[in-house]
């Protein structure tokens, strides 16, 4: 009987999302229908600042850089030298994987809130390269007026819900990635690095190596996510990719449950969604973040997903117990 | 030339002077407590801001200092006391928390003083420049590299030759073996926490008059003052001093020479003292 409620549960959670993420949103208002294209591009940043966070047990208070550069590479291309999609999307990636590897020197090295540090402080030295830079970044004013891409079908990614899919088709390649990652054995020892890093390094493990490669995973699957929200949003700004970014993308990961992919997925819709449901009464938005922030760490310290595992198990716990009686 | 390079140097010398007043507390607070307190560039900002309000009041440039840095300095003792101290030694809960009022200061803060870019006004007996050999210098940056000098002294003083000074010390290298011989490092950390904030607020209102208030300063400031603990070294109040002057006069000179480019020549000293001494200029481990 074990695991039967898991399961059960597991393939119930799929059926819905299914439901929700490819049924039901042709009969979405196109609102919603923007809505959750942010929401997926979100997740896809949730989860790979998870990989750092949840599953190598660094916390990193940078990676938002690594979203806007990615964004601002489609940005300056696309709108300066008019390349096209793959072009873009290849470069802004490669741009976020480059500086996440020179980075990676400077950080790897690094255990605990020092990393923590470190990742801040480079993060906002490009931070005040987007903001200062203006003759390539066009500084406070941001770039505006990206296109959305034309992928050679004959399909206008105009339509929100054609983009929406083209997203939620990105959305899925990424997921498929990130759960070959982590449940590869570079992702066990990942997460070996995380329970005790000098024991990973007693057995054997390169355990710099893997901290730094997972840095890179990271910053580059983050790259991924800015790619989109460049196409998305059609306009970046240094506000992409400052220090409030950084702490959203990790109030994300931390609401939703690090260490589980889908935790921060769902962390990131529900943050999306108060973002823009609240911004439509009150203007109070860090406000109210804050608060979320303290009451998630004095209330709620492992997250929404791992409360709902718990209840899960307790659940499964009480089916057994009534059987048994 | 000489004379650009002359007050240049000075520049940066009095914006390390403030920058030694924000990172000297978060270095301390980070040795004694192993606590990131993401919310210290708060401090300095709301430290400006009240210390605006108090002298635009008052018109006294002394008293806006002292309210600036005492109202902070026990909104830090609340935060440490209330929330903080809920959390000893978990190092990722206390900086959430922190990072929780950071948020909370940054939006109370253009709330309150709205988003305009405000500067204090300099003391009238600090106004006007002066000038040695054949630089004209002001004299309120002067006077700012002065105060800073006297705090860091006072701070080595206190740290060095003061009994409290030596359970400080304690409390940064072992933190359990102090509590264990009878110190009660929980009131030393608290009051450690306190007086960081305060310095930071002080600071605020010191740095007003040359760089002003608005929005943003905060996190602005709270990068550069973790660059000066990377370069300095954890804990670490020489560290403090010398990254403190290293980065003011990196970041002044990138100002001055490539512009646009200016926050990011941070990232050449963070990466040179990273590869070379992972541990920073001063710091142990």
């Amino acid at each position: 009987m074990n695991g039967l409620w898991a399961s059960k549960s597991r393939i119930f959670g799929l059926i819905l999302a299914f439901l929700f993420l490819a049924v039901l949103p042709p009969f979405y208002s196109s609102y919603w229908v923007t809505l959750v294209t942010q929401m997926l591009i979100f997740a896809i940043l949730a989860m790979s600042l998870d990989i750092l966070l949840g599953y190598t047990g660094l916390s990193s208070f940078g990676h938002a850089a690594f979203f806007g550069a990615a964004a601002y590479a489609v940005a300056i291309l696309s709108t300066r030298y008019k390349m096209g999609f793959l072009v873009c999307f290849i470069s802004g990636i490669a741009l976020s994987a480059g500086i996440s590897t020179i980075f990676g020197f400077l950080v790897a090295h690094a255990t605990g809130v020092y990393f923590l540090i470190i990742t801040l402080a480079l993060g906002m030295t490009l931070w005040g390269l987007a903001f200062r830079w203006v003759s390539m970044t066009g500084g406070d004013n941001g770039i505006s007026g990206i296109a959305r891409p034309d992928i050679g079908l004959p399909l206008s990614l105009k339509d929100p819900l054609t983009f929406y899919y083209f997203i939620l088709v990105f959305f899925l390649v990424s997921l498929v990635l990130m759960v070959i990652l982590v449940r590869s054995p570079f992702g066990h020892s990942l997460k070996g690095v995380r329970e005790s890093e000098s024991r990973m390094r007693v057995l054997g493990y390169h355990t710099w190596l893997h901290k730094y490669l997972s840095y890179v995973c990271s910053a580059s699957f983050g790259g991924f996510a800015g790619v989109l929200w460049a196409y998305y949003n059609g306009f970046t700004s240094p506000y992409d990719m400052d220090l409030t970014a950084s702490i959203e993308i990790i109030l994300m990961v931390i609401l939703g449950g690090p260490g589980t992919l889908i935790g921060p997925a769902l962390g990131a819709c529900i943050i999306v969604f108060l973002k823009n449901f609240i911004s439509a009464y009150t203007q109070r938005w860090l406000l109210i973040v804050g608060t979320i922030y303290i009451l998630t760490i004095l209330y709620a310290p492992q997250g929404l997903m791992n409360l709902i595992k718990d209840f899960l198990k307790r659940g499964q716990k009480k089916a057994e117990a009534s059987e048994g009686s | 030339m000489i004379e650009f390079l002359l007050v240049q140097t000075l520049n940066g010398i009095s914006f390390g002077a403030l920058l030694f007043l924000l990172a000297s507390g978060l270095s301390l607070i980070y040795g004694v407590m192993k606590i990131v307190n993401i919310a210290h560039g708060s401090y300095f900002m709301l430290g400006a801001y009240v210390g605006l309000s108090v002298i635009l009041r008052t018109q006294s440039f002394i008293l806006g200092a002292l309210a600036g840095g005492l109202a902070v300095g026990l909104i830090g003792l609340v935060m440490e006391r209330g929330f903080l101290r809920k959390f000893p030694l978990q190092p990722l809960p206390q900086m959430m928390i922190t990072l929780g009022f950071a948020l909370l200061f940054r939006d109370l803060a253009l709330l309150i003083w709205g988003g305009d870019p405000y500067t204090l006004p300099c003391p009238d007996f600090l106004k006007g420049s002066t000038q040695i050999y054949r630089i004209v210098f002001p004299v309120y940056r002067l006077f700012v590299i002065g105060v800073a000098a006297a705090v860091a002294a006072a701070l080595w003083v206190f740290n060095d030759k003061t009994l409290v000074g030596a359970k400080l010390r304690a409390a940064v290298d072992d933190h359990e073996m102090a509590g264990g011989v009878g110190l009660n490092v929980p009131l030393i950390s608290g009051c450690m926490f306190g007086l960081g904030a305060f310095l930071a607020a002080f600071g605020g209102v010191m740095g007003g008059p040359i760089f002003g208030v608005y929005p943003g300063l905060d996190f602005e400031l709270l990068s550069l003052a973790f660059v000066v603990v990377i370069v300095g070294g954890r804990g670490s109040l020489k560290g403090s001093a010398v990254g403190s002057i290293l980065v003011g006069l990196v970041d002044n000179f990138g100002k001055a020479l490539v512009p646009e480019l200016s926050y990011f020549t941070l990232f050449a000293p963070m990466a040179i003292v990273v590869a070379i001494k992972p541990t920073g200029l001063f710091g142990r481990e």
